[in-house]
């Protein structure tokens, strides 16, 4: 499978009233790979974003996984191909314990005939998957079963990536993770992040911290005004170009 | 019933932390645990205070009293809690009711069955918060507080009009006049209809993964679109079971007075509201359980009751309530703010 990439967006565009906020945007992601998505505020990072994980539909180009069109038209069709998405607001629901956090919205449940929201949730089960995780992935919580808004932006940051882990199994999209963290945290989700693409997902990563691009990134794509602008390989020689390509002053 | 506030919210399960810190008893922790009893605890002191004051008050006469007059409050105010769960306000539910009565008195003068009168009254109920959702989340309002007014008046004018002689019709079948009855155990029947509704609504918050989705649009618009949740139909279900609630109210009420009128249910609405935020559950949404409406809506029984056995005037027993209902909205945007403490304190501790 590896001369395909696992996502693969063509000629993507989408319009928000008069606002042309993708223009032809085409990217790839591949497997065991960490790809950032780099680009000013408004250049069209969160709205790429958000059309690969189904919460807005592209107007114009296509979405392939795996080399198939994919139809990724709510969220949920997104996370059953097995696509995850840890938004910048984390969309965390603050009054839910961790391992409900977990679940939310693909709770296990029985008996399996019904519809998903009229069955019963299966507590202890879920408990347990989400403890095992939160274990494997060292991640500390002060209380398993207290609800998450009485966590720390790193403790709820790491929540929310570890949510992704349970159930990527193509694509990890993280939208500025590290940016309300200190060093210290941002040091464990990056760790995390590096899990991720070594258990053989794709990871795209948007974030404006250079350093943990060249640290993590085996490519970067520059998104500008909607366009992509450039697509790299980022190091310490390379820093320079793909600053000014983000801001758009060529040298 | 009642024991339901004292579990909250860390006795919920066994405690299993990957790293327990040691709890301590910060000022701010005790404080925030104090409040999530408060309600409960405030109603204990009600209770001790009262009968000291009025020897009357814990008679088992006066106890079935309030349990019958408290009884179509909670059951109501049980649904009203499910719509506050998701950030939600139903303002129908008193006029809802008024009409499912009246709608129950007309099926009466059709036919005798009282399993048929029951039903139309359930099914007028339902209809209505059904209309409630749908209007709500398929016409893209802002808020459910417009258009549950806008039901509030339809309905109130729909039960005038169709009112034989636009007012109080007596007579109903026996099935329903037996919720009025008292059983052998010394309580109204109508109690049981209470506890049913109660375990209804327990098996759907705590079971269900419907309830689950509750919790999570009320705590979390965005992020339950965001995680799949069908969130319009969790919304539309929502109105439609505060709505059938409203209809189990109808048949008690019309049960206690053998009659239907579209006079019935007046200023529920706010009796409700006030019960579940007495009660303690937040009207942020996403915070709150069953145990919160029914202890509001027993404190509210309870202050009516002791200010009718102490003659109080009526009405200063609506300045009470509404006092009461101040006190309670700022004790949760106090448990917020010291939340908030918290979780700093919290965030300084791991760095």
């Amino acid at each position: 499978m590896s001369g395909v990439p696992v996502l693969s967006v063509r000629d993507g565009h989408k319009r928000f009233g008069a606002v042309h906020a993708l223009k032809g945007v085409s990217l790839d992601a591949w497997r065991g790979e960490v790809l950032a998505l780099l680009g000013d505020n408004g250049a069209g990072k969160s709205t790429l974003v958000r059309c690969i994980s189904g919460v807005h539909a592209l107007d114009e180009g296509e979405i392939r996984l795996d080399g198939e069109i994919a139809a990724i038209s709510t969220p949920s069709l997104a996370r059953r191909a097995g696509i995850e998405t840890v938004y910048q607001d984390l969309a965390l629901f603050d009054n839910l314990t961790p391992a409900q956090n977990f679940y939310c919205g693909r709770e296990l449940s029985f008996p399996s005939w019904l519809p998903l929201g009229l069955r019963f949730v299966s507590n202890r089960a879920m408990d347990r998957e989400a403890a095992s995780v939160i274990d494997r992935l060292k991640v500390k919580l002060p209380k398993f079963d207290a609800p998450v808004a009485l966590m720390s932006g790193g403790q709820r940051q790491a929540i929310a990536v570890a949510r992704a882990t349970v159930f990527a199994r193509k694509l990890v999209i993280l939208d500025e993770p590290t940016a309300a963290l200190g060093v210290r945290e941002s040091r464990k989700v990056l760790d995390l992040v590096r899990q991720l693409r070594d258990e053989g997902n794709a990871v795209i990563l948007i974030t404006h911290n250079m350093e943990h691009v060249i640290e993590l990134a085996d490519r970067a794509v520059v998104l500008r005004q909607g366009r992509k602008v450039g697509e790299l390989k980022p190091d310490r020689g390379n820093q320079h170009e793909l600053v000014s390509l983000i801001v758009g002053a060529e040298a | 019933m009642l024991a339901e506030t004292a579990r909250e919210p860390d006795a919920t399960s066994g405690a299993r932390g990957s790293q327990t810190h040691a709890q301590s008893a910060s000022p701010v922790t005790v404080a925030l645990r104090l409040l999530n009893f408060g309600p409960l605890l405030i109603l204990a002191i009600l209770i001790v205070v009262i009968s000291l004051l009025t020897p009357n008050f814990l008679k088992p006469v006066n106890i079935g009293n309030i349990l019958a007059q408290t009884a179509v409050i909670a059951i109501v105010a049980l649904g009203q809690q499910l719509v506050i769960l998701t950030r939600g306000i139903d303002l129908s539910v008193g006029a809802n009711l008024a009409l499912a009565t009246v709608i129950g008195g007309l099926t009466y003068r059709v036919t005798d069955s009282g399993a048929l009168v029951i039903l139309a009254m359930l099914a007028s109920g339902t209809l209505v918060g059904f209309i409630n959702g749908a209007v709500f989340v398929f016409g893209r309002l802002p808020h459910p507080f417009i258009i549950t007014l806008a039901t509030l008046s339809i309905c109130k004018g729909l039960a005038l009009e169709l009112a034989i002689n636009h007012t109080t019709m007596r007579g109903m079948p026996e099935a329903v006049t037996l919720l009025g009855e008292t059983s052998p155990l010394g309580v109204p029947n109508s109690f049981f209809v209470v506890l049913g509704v109660a375990l209804l609504v327990f098996v759907l918050t705590k079971s269900m993964v419907w309830g689950r989705w509750v919790y999570a649009v009320g705590g979390n618009p965005k992020a339950a679109v965001e995680m799949g949740i069908p969130v319009k139909w969790v919304l539309v279900s929502t109105y439609a079971i505060a709505g059938l609630c409203a209809g189990i109210g109808a048949v008690v009420l019309s049960g206690r007075t053998a009659a239907t009128s579209p006079l019935y249910g007046n200023l529920l609405e706010l009796d409700t509201i006030a019960a579940v935020i007495i009660g303690g559950a937040s009207f942020l949404g996403g915070r709150g359980h069953l145990g919160h409406a029914l202890v509001g809506a027993v404190m509210i029984g309870v202050i009516r009751n002791a200010l009718n056995l102490l003659n109080v005037d009526v009405f200063y027993q609506m300045i009470a309530i509404g006092l009461i209902i101040v006190l309670a909205v700022e004790a949760d945007v106090l448990r917020n703010h010291l939340e908030a403490r918290a979780r700093a304190s919290q965030a300084a501790r791991t760095q």
